[in-house]
């Protein structure tokens, strides 16, 4: 296991390593962010709606990202006058930051990884909640109600649903044995259900409540319809993104999908298998090319997911919405939770 | 025993879906497989393919000039005050030999201010002389806004394409009134 430290035997400074890691985390970032508002926010949703969709900008509209990114840099970026600006300036990159740190730790092939981390799933689930204070800064450095409103929301929405979140993914632990991602990975590989082993045992078989219930709450994480009370324009204008524009917004944005494309490629790496499929050989080296495109197969299979709910359910009332996560999700995460240990002993 | 009902969250998904694939796949037969959404979208490409406005609808409003006596009734009753008028008292020839010259009002100006207007139509139905009529032309933006001033010429311009008055439901009393052309 070598990772970044040694490319074809090319031994690499510590820098250069450093820069490599960098260009790398970007590039995960945003290629799957890219594709996901492509496919689904620009084109899924349209033909959901029995319409086109952009068509202009390129081949199919392919080029419409770029025409949108282009605008947003050229838009005055605005500082209301009672604003904290420094705080102010700071939060679209706290709350970026803690999706490009999420994707450190993914296992991407046996080789093709930027952090091996002993806890694996724990830091990802410790850094993906760092949004809610970027979140928050957000709407208190706006100096506008709404926007406070919205900030304050989004913080107890997301300390609401990290819970069952968190809760839904130690039943795939136990099951495993382990916090660290690429064992989880083997252990789906080499797992058995039941004595068969036909397909391992990726734990959506073993963990569908698991996984049902963490496909909510990364809805609810990723404040999209129908848990987008934060920013609901209906109320709020929109929430904690008010007064924010040009390149300020756009960062909010990639970091909207970003952190979509995030969960649901660590959705794929607890649940469907990683970057495993059955037939292949887990610890070859082609694993380190065909890993990652499998791994992104499975992202965009689980993004049609969140999409789909996304697109189809109404807003919840924000009461409705803490109701449901306190009483439903965490008693179900918790017997989820007991029916896992006890199977777990039992066999 | 109540019948076992398929929850609504189900049913939200599969109505999203089925449009979906209908808007993705519209075509049947042999090319069922080959996305084709800009058959299957219900939307029109404006500027590629124009849709056809109801004949009835209030795109813009034409002045019959001939019929327009200057009485100011639509200017008055505009909400925006987006019409102008001027005129002046003329003498016309008398109808019969060695009659007296009559005195009509002559049309000097009559401009409605599109940039402006609501389209409430309050001026069409306030005239008494049948000289506004809505049409469904809906194309004449501007690239000032200052332009958006139609005059007495440009509002005459519109008057051919007012359609016709559609005929009222059989037994109705009321006569279905003529556009002048």
């Amino acid at each position: 296991m070598s990772g970044a430290s040694a490319i074809f035997s090319v031994e690499l400074a510590y820098w250069q390593q450093t820069i490599l890691r960098s260009v790398g985390v970007l590039a995960a970032v945003l290629l799957p962010a890219g594709t996901i508002v492509y496919l689904f926010l620009f084109k899924m949703m349209s033909f959901m709606q029995s319409r086109i969709g952009p068509n202009e900008a390129g081949p199919y509209g392919s080029m419409q990202l770029l025409a949108e990114v282009g605008k947003w840099l050229q838009k005055e970026d605005i500082f209301p006058s009672k604003a904290d600006r420094h705080l102010f300036a700071m939060a679209p990159y706290i709350v970026v930051a803690s999706v490009l740190l999420v994707y450190v730790a993914v296992p991407f092939g046996p080789d093709a990884w930027f952090a091996e981390l002993d806890a694996g799933i724990f830091y990802v689930l410790a850094v993906s909640s760092l949004s809610a204070i970027g979140v928050l800064v957000a709407g208190w450095a706006s100096a506008n109600k709404y926007a406070l409103i919205g900030g304050l929301r989004a913080a107890g929405q997301l300390i609401a649903y990290e819970l069952p979140m968190l809760l839904a993914v130690v039943g795939v632990c136990v099951q495993a044995g382990s916090l660290n991602l690429f064992d989880i990975v083997r252990a789906q590989a080499d797992g058995a259900i039941f004595g068969w082993e036909a397909v391992g045992n990726p734990y959506i078989l073993t963990q569908f409540a698991g996984f049902a219930i963490f496909m909510v709450a990364t809805q609810a994480e990723l404040t999209q319809p129908p848990f987008d009370m934060p920013v609901a324009e209906s109320e709020l204008v929109t929430g904690y993104m008010t007064e924010y524009s040009g390149i300020r917004f756009l960062l909010f944005f990639i970091a909207e999908f970003a952190s979509a494309g995030a969960f649901a490629i660590i959705a794929s790496t607890l649940f469907l298998g990683g970057y495993y499929l059955p037939g292949l050989d887990l610890d070859a080296n082609y694993m380190n090319v065909v890993g990652p495109l499998v791994l992104l197969g499975k992202m965009v299979l689980v993004t049609f997911l969140i999409f789909w709910a996304r697109f189809t359910y109404p807003r919840f009332r924000e009461d409705q919405l803490q109701r449901f996560a306190w009483t439903v999700l965490i008693p179900l995460a918790l017997v989820n939770i007991l029916a896992t240990m006890i199977l777990k002993v039992a066999f | 025993m109540p019948k076992p009902r398929v929850p609504g969250m189900l049913i939200g998904l599969r109505v999203t879906f089925v449009e979906l694939m209908r808007t993705m796949f519209p075509r049947r037969g042999i090319k069922t497989f080959i996305p084709a959404p800009s058959l299957g979208a219900v939307t029109v490409q404006y500027p590629r393919e124009k849709e056809d406005p109801a004949p009835r609808s209030r795109g813009v409003i034409a002045l019959h000039e001939g019929n327009c006596t200057a009485c100011m009734l639509c200017a008055r009753s505009c909400p925006d005050w987006c019409i102008y008028i001027e005129g002046h008292k003329e003498k016309a020839p008398p109808r019969r030999p060695g009659g007296k010259p009559r005195q009509v009002n002559a049309l000097d100006r009559f401009d409605i201010d599109y940039s402006l207007c609501m389209y409430c139509g309050i001026c069409v139905e306030v005239c008494p002389f049948e000289a506004l009529f809505w049409t469904p032309e809906y194309e004449y933006s501007e690239p000032r806004i200052a332009d958006l001033l139609h005059d007495k010429a440009r509002l005459g311009e519109w008057m051919d394409t007012v359609p016709d008055f559609e005929p009222y439901e059989a037994g109705s009393e009321q006569k279905v009134k003529k556009v002048p052309r």
